[in-house]
Order: C-alpha cells, then structure tokens, then sequence
C-alpha cells in the first residue's frame, strides 16, 4: 500500500512522548507566536480530501466551524475501514484470534488516550458516546448518589449546555444548590466571584478549560488547586481545549476530565471520560448489562474492574481505533504548534474582524483558544451564514448550546468561525470578504441599519 | 442554483428593515409567543378579533431577516380575514416555502408579498424561520399557552 501522505513528513515532525505544556493558564498565556510552516499545512491539507470537495457553484470549502465538529485525516477514515474488514470480532467476549487481536486493539485505545492526557493508566479512561455522555456519567454515577441539600454545585456562566442541564437536573433530584461563577465584561471567569462562592458547602466544581462560544482559556489548574482545598470535586470539559492544547489530567490535577473524539480529527460516536483513580472509584456505572459485570447471580451483580464498568455493552470499537489514530496525527504535529496556529489564526481573525467593524465576542487574544464569535452591525448570524455560505464558508451561527451566556451578553445568537490545523490566513480572507458582500446584499448603511 | 442573495429580495429587505405592525398590542384578545431552538429566535404575535374576523394583528420579534420579514407579510396578508380564511392561508404558506407542489402552481400574484419568500424552499436550513410566525399565529388562534417552537 502506497503510504498516507501525512507520513512522508514525519521524518520532519519527530514525535515527543513527552511534550508537555509549559504555559501556566493561570498567567497571561503564551505569546501569541506563528503559524505552521505553510508546507507543512498544504499536507495536512492533503490528508482531508473533503477540503477538495466543491461548494455550491464550484468554490473553495473554507471550513470554520471545526468546533462543532472537525473534519477527519484519511488516516483516520483507512485505519477505521482497515478494523472493520480485516479484524473486527466483538471484544472482550471470544477466545478466537479475531477476537483477541480486536480487544487488545480496543485495550490499546485506552492506553494510548491514557498517554495522551496524562491518566494514570488505561483503568482510568472510559470511552463514552460523547462528552455530553462522559458528563452525565459523572452527574448520575457520582452527583446523584453523592450530593446532599446542603452541598453546592459550583458552574460558570459560559458553560455549554452539556456541562450545565445535567447539573440542573443532579441539583434538582438531590436539592443540592447550584451556583455560577459570574463572567467579566471581557468574557474571563471573574475571580472575585469565583472565590467569593467556593466555600466549604461546594462538593463539586464543573467547569470548561476552553469556552466554546467565547475561546476564552480558564485557569482550570489553579481553579482545581482552589476547589480541593475546600474539598470539592472537579470536572473539566476538554472538549474545546484536548484537540488543540496539551492537556494533562495530572497537571491539572481534576477528579473527572470529558472531550469527544470528533472535534479532534476522530470519528463520532466516542467519547472520553478519564480521571484520577479515587474519583473513578468513587463514580457508579450509568448503564448495565454485558461487558461491565464480573459475576452476575439471579438477583444480583457485581462490577468489572475499572474501566470496563462503565462500557456496558458493545463498546465503540471501530471508534477507538479512528481515536486512537487520531491521537497519532495531533502527536505528529505537536499540540504545542497545533494551539499556536489556530491561536494565531483566531487572533488574526479577531483584529480583521474588528477592522471591519464587526462586534467581537471574548477576551484578548492572549487569553483566547482557537475560535472567535461576532456579530456583524445590522446582519442577524443566521443571515450572515446564509449569504456566505454561497462563498463556501461554514460558519456557526446561533446559540452555540450556551442559551444562558446569550443573555449574559444580551444577545440572541452571534456567529463563529472556529480554526484548526488545515486552516488558512486565505480562509480569514474569504470570510471577511463575505462578511463585506453581506452588508451589500443586505445594503446595510455605515451606521448598522 | 439559486444564491442565498436570492433570499433577500428588495421586498424582503422593505420588511426587514421597516416591520409592519411590529408592536406590542395591549388588548389582543390571544397571543403566542414561539421561538427558534436552533437559533434561540423569539417571537411573540398578538390578535384582536371580532366576529370570526381578525381585526388587528401585530408582532414583537428578535430574529434574522428571513423571520422578521415573514412575521411582517404575514400581519399584512391575514389583517382582515376570516379566521377559516387565515387557517387556509397558514397551510399555503407552509407549503409554498417548503416547495409543495401545489404550492408552486399558485400564481403569485394571488400571494402578493408572501411570494417574495419562495426562494426559502431551496434552503432547508431556514424554512423554519419562515415559518416561526405562522406556526405562532395558529397556537395564538388556537389558544395554546405552551410556547410553540420550531423543533
Ligand atoms: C465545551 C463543550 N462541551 C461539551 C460539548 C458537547 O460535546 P458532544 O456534543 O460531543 O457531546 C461541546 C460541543 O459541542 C462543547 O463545545
């Protein structure tokens, strides 16, 4: 077999097991530095054939919506289809040698995330649907059955609906107070109010690393720091922030740690939840029946070893594969250099926006990940997506699931370009080239009318 | 294939930009209020009726041109009507932007300014915002108190 091109160029891209990330979120964040050598991005590019793909009357895809969802590597798509036809067998269950060789494969996805967000070992990463599953698992096996009327839940105002409904819901079922950590005017948590709230009835803090509407990167290290002293739990939701940025559980020293597998060049259908071995312990499976049991009798059951009873069931298989190879292609580039690029594009994307009068959502580039939201004067986001989505670009535009930051900024909807490593500075371009076109279809005048 | 420029005609733009009827109406008789999930829209529409007849009809909205607009041709093409008559009206237009065929054969200038909103039928990702008030006017007609939504 002809090797995937992205291969050629490792013997450029040496790859660190060891990489770690330097920048402390707690300070001002990493300089904003450059972007990935242009060559480099024009392989990259090569390995995802739908940026080929024509659009509409035969323009360029300009993709910017990468933080709903990524586009996937052919690696990862030729690895997926490799498992299904050559070695798939259901895993955990035969003693034939399909089946060995599928659960040692299945096995080794949990290493391999295991290595790739600095868990313990492989007992302390279960795979979920999705980061929305990954949470509900912490709310329902840990919040419902640990939570009493006079703990408190302590979230933020920017969470995503995923890391905030199933906290209503645990709030709600065991009387437990749910509290929110109020934003500055800038769209940074505010510290006051964050340690004004943390006090000793809090038993668990949930908390995003990287806000998917605002990209604001919150100090979720020394966050955890804070909230273990009172004794807290902590969740982070690493959805935004695991495809772009070194994360590290260990580091950041959290009790439970959520992200999906299809906003970091994986396929849909896989979800992580990793954590520190007490935390997991102390977490009761969400679903039961097969694969999650050690012994079960007529009346009763007993649990697998960690991490097997949380996957009842049939796991992702093919899933794990495409992740796990996934992991590979964002080790390859280095999550150092990936963050610096789509960093450096969004903050070039936020200054170009600014200059042509756009209302730009969030912080300073210098506390901002990879995305950026805005609202053109005049031009509702729905508008907007849909007259420039005849350029070829896919944008975001709505309530990004984050209803309630809506009305911290008091808007209905705003639209968003989101950045990853196939991006371009041509795909800014095309954007605010579109964003000008708007105003004229819509013969928007100077003044926003 | 048709743009999206093709969505934002001049009459559509007139109603944007100048909504007809767009108030609050303290003595409706009903009124629905309905939003966009998708897009966290939101849009209330008031009634006054008298005899079977609707007399006056006025909406508030926070939403993109395509709902705006439509929310505005629609209090201009059911003020006077017979209630039977908007129940008609409502099934037409759902059709004609969801490009029914019988909807299609309708001369437009039986729709007058509602067949400025034809092109919506090539973008199904925004037949809801077309939609939303008339799905609103039918729950305020029909006296719904839930909140209708476009989902
Ligand atoms: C910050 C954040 N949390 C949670 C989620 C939910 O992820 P999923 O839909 O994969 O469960 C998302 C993605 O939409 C997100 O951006």
């Amino acid at each position: 077999m002809v090797p995937p091109p992205f291969l050629i160029l490792t013997a450029r891209l040496p790859r660190d097991p060891h990489l770690k990330y330097e920048a402390d979120p707690s300070q001002d964040g990493p300089e904003v530095d450059d972007l990935l050598d242009a060559e480099l991005v024009d392989a990259i590019r090569k390995d995802f054939p739908i940026l080929d793909r024509k659009m509409r009357e035969d323009q360029r895809l300009v993709y910017l919506d990468n933080a709903a969802t990524s586009q996937r590597p052919t690696q990862v798509v030729e690895a997926m289809r490799r498992y299904q036809q050559e070695s798939n067998a259901n895993v955990h269950r035969g003693i034939h040698q399909l089946a060995e060789e599928a659960t040692e494969t299945y096995e080794q996805a949990h290493a391999d995330v295991a290595a790739f967000v600095g868990a313990e070992g492989m007992e302390c990463v279960a795979f979920t649907k999705n980061t929305t599953e990954a949470i509900n698992l912490v709310a329902q096996g840990w919040g419902l059955t640990n939570l009493e009327p006079e703990d408190a839940i302590l979230v933020t105002e920017l969470e995503h609906h995923a890391n905030l409904v199933p906290w209503q819901q645990v709030a709600d079922r065991t009387g437990a107070e749910l509290r929110h950590v109020a934003l500055t005017d800038d769209g940074r948590l505010d510290r006051a109010s964050f340690h004004d709230q943390l006090d000793e009835d809090v038993a668990l803090l949930a908390v995003s690393q990287v806000s998917n509407v605002l990209g604001t990167v919150n100090p979720v290290e020394a966050m955890t720091e804070a909230a273990h002293d009172v004794d807290a739990r902590v969740l982070v939701d690493a959805a935004q922030s695991v495809p772009h940025m070194p994360v590290d559980v260990g580091e950041i020293g959290c009790d439970w740690l959520t992200f999906s597998g299809h906003k970091m060049l994986g396929p849909t259908g896989i979800g992580v939840l990793a954590g520190r071995r007490e935390a997991l312990e102390e977490t009761e499976p969400l679903l039961f029946g097969g694969e999650m049991i050690r012994r079960v009798t007529k009346d009763e059951a007993e649990w697998a070893e960690m991490p097997w009873c949380f996957e009842a069931g049939t796991p992702p298989m093919t899933e794990a594969v495409g992740l796990s190879q996934a992991i590979d292609y964002v080790e390859r580039i280095g999550r150092e250099a990936i963050h610096e690029h789509s960093r450096e594009l969004a903050a070039r994307c936020q200054r170009r926006l600014e200059e042509v009068g756009c209302e730009v959502y969030g912080p300073a580039p210098e506390h901002r990940s990879a995305l950026v939201s805005f609202n053109v004067p005049g031009i509702h986001p729905h508008d907007l997506a849909s007259i420039i989505d005849d350029d070829g670009v896919a944008i975001r535009a709505g309530h990004h699931c984050a209803m309630p930051l809506m009305d911290h900024l008091g808007v209905a909807a705003t639209a968003r370009a989101s950045f990853y490593i196939y991006n371009t500075e041509e795909d800014i371009d095309v954007l605010v080239n579109g964003i000008e076109r708007a105003e004229e279809v819509m013969s928007v005048e100077e003044d926003g009318r | 294939m048709v743009d999206a420029t093709d969505l934002y005609q001049e009459i559509i733009m007139d109603h944007t930009k100048s909504p007809r009827n767009y108030e609050h109406l303290a003595d409706a008789d009903h009124e629905a209020q309905g939003d966009n999930p998708l897009c966290g829209d939101e849009l209330t529409v008031y009634i006054k009726l008298d005899d079977g007849k609707v007399t006056d009809v006025t909406f508030e909205a926070d939403g993109c041109a395509i709902s705006t607009a439509s929310a505005s041709v629609m209090t201009e093409a059911v003020e006077g009507r017979d209630i039977d008559d908007v129940e008609e009206l409502v099934e037409t237009f759902k059709n004609l932007v969801t490009g029914e065929e019988d909807a299609n054969a309708i001369d437009p200038a039986e729709l007058g300014d509602l067949a400025a909103l034809r092109n919506v039928q090539n973008f199904p990702t925004r037949v809801k915002c077309a939609t939303l008030s008339w799905h609103t006017l039918q729950a305020a007609l029909n006296g719904r108190d839930e909140p209708v939504t476009t989902e």
